[in-house]
């Protein structure tokens, strides 16, 4: 019966209704968990004893950091299914991913800039972390761009799916050296402030607004797949009863 | 069928480049123009205070060496993809991986050899002390081919698209920013006198980790791009 399940996920119609199904109920409960982590995060949980309320911005901050790793070993791992198996649904979420990854890069480190500022006074430091997220971004950009390219859909997933495995193999490369060449170039400065271990009262939201921008992510995911589905397939006969009906 | 060896193919593949390098000079010399002389607007950009020539030095010299990398690479795979040779190599009975070894080793000889060559003139037009400048032969030495290994998948990727170029220097360069670290740091290191066993050990061994997949994901992206 599994088997069937996955078999009948694979074929992109019934991905398409699949998916359909699941987004509002995705949506819903990513709003929901947002508005609790949101809640808990900014009124419940006490002010921090040194950075005072600026240290609130970490409730988005350190979820969008976590969320630009993860959507990209998502795309490397899609990406990989997609050339082995020829999956055309896996390229289909290795390449709606991209744009989801380098927005959450982006946040990360629009955040951290404006967290950056009262705490280390100026808004870009080149920490290492800053800049691996940074050097993140840049290899998302070369991942959309590629993709638009390229005509040839299916060409264009597959030359995305090597270009995210390449990366995906240089990402703890270029994490550490970057690390590496922060701590010989400016040693431990503002930058390394002790970090106190969290309180469960900090951590909570912050648990809360992991787990809804992983929803977030989901659902945006499933949105573009349809939208790639449904371009890809745009000839076949599913797509125009569909559009027919409407 | 397969009465040529594969050392044969892969001695033929490097040795055609070579020629091919030879009767084109001005696409080997280009190149290493554009290294001297992007390396030489440093001093006159910042000022030519010895003391502030000497600390940017090894960076100014390994950043202009990814650029003038970058400019040389397209050359490994485009006049074989625009005359056809590349389906060829696609076809043929040898291993693909390792007929994009040869032709990466081809461009080594052809761009990397002469940056290497001539960087110990940079360093002395830089100020950098002789161990400076020793330890930057070998980060070249060792590094050069990882810039062609990481740019040939970069290019197998861009080769059928009309502004690949652009892309390319977006896709390549964040891959050679490990690389850019661990040499400029070896050359300051070095320059300050300490030990650099550490920075060329990391640089050998991504020389390896390149050598050893780099030719996979290029033959892989040789194929999708002629699809």
């Amino acid at each position: 019966m599994f088997n069937n399940f996955f078999h009948r996920l694979a074929s992109p119609r019934h991905f398409y209704r699949i998916a359909g199904a699941l987004i509002p109920w995705l949506a819903g409960a990513c709003l929901l968990l947002s508005m609790a982590g949101l809640y808990y995060g900014l009124v419940v949980a006490p002010p921090d004893y040194q950075q005072g309320d600026s240290y609130r911005i970490m409730f988005i901050h350190v979820p969008a950091a976590w969320m630009s790793l993860f959507i990209y070993v998502v795309m490397a791992g899609t990406g990989a299914i997609g050339l082995i198996w020829r999956m055309k649904l896996a390229e289909v979420v290795a390449i709606s991913s991209a744009p989801i990854g380098a927005s959450f890069t982006f946040l990360a480190l629009v955040t951290g800039s404006i967290w950056g500022k009262p705490m280390w006074g100026t808004w870009w430091v080149w920490d290492a972390r800053l800049t691996s997220e940074l050097i993140l971004l840049f290899l998302y950009l070369g991942v959309i761009a590629l993709h638009g390219a390229i005509e040839d859909r299916r060409i264009a997933a597959r030359a995305v799916a090597i270009l995210a495995l390449v990366g995906v193999i240089n990402i703890p490369i270029i994490h550490y050296s970057v690390e590496w060449w922060n701590t010989l170039h400016q040693g431990p400065t503002v930058t390394k402030f002790g970090k106190p271990s969290i309180d469960i009262s900090m951590l909570i939201p912050l648990l809360l607004m992991a787990l809804a921008f992983k929803l977030y992510y989901a659902f945006v995911v499933l949105m573009r797949a349809r939208c790639e589905v449904l371009e890809r397939e745009r000839n076949a006969g599913w797509v125009r009863e569909l559009v027919e009906r409407r | 069928m397969n009465h040529h060896s594969l050392t044969r193919a892969i001695s033929l593949l490097v040795w055609r480049d070579l020629i091919l390098a030879m009767r084109h000079r001005a696409e080997m010399v280009n190149p290493l123009l554009f290294f001297v002389l992007v390396t030489s607007l440093f001093p006159l950009g910042i000022g030519a205070n010895p003391n502030l020539l000497q600390a940017v030095g090894p960076g100014v010299i390994w950043v202009a060496a990814l650029l003038a990398a970058l400019l040389s690479l397209d050359g490994i795979f485009r006049s074989d993809f625009e005359d056809g040779t590349l389906e060829q190599y696609l076809l043929s009975s040898h291993p693909v991986s390792l007929l994009v070894l040869a032709k990466v080793l081809a461009h080594w000889l052809i761009t990397g050899l002469p940056l290497l060559l001539i960087s110990p003139l940079l360093g002395v037009l830089l100020g950098l002390p002789a161990d400076g400048i020793q330890i930057l032969f070998v980060t070249l030495l060792l590094g050069t081919p990882v810039l062609s290994l990481i740019g040939a998948v970069g290019v197998a990727l861009t080769v059928g698209l009309r502004k690949g170029g652009m892309i390319l220097s977006l896709l390549v360069l964040p891959l050679y920013i490990p690389l850019l670290i661990f040499a400029s740091s070896a050359v300051d290191t070095a320059a300050a006198g300490l030990s650099v066993t550490a920075h060329l050990s990391l640089i050998a061994a991504l020389l390896v980790l390149a050598l050893s997949l780099s030719p996979f994901a290029t033959a892989a992206a040789l194929r999708i791009s002629l699809s």
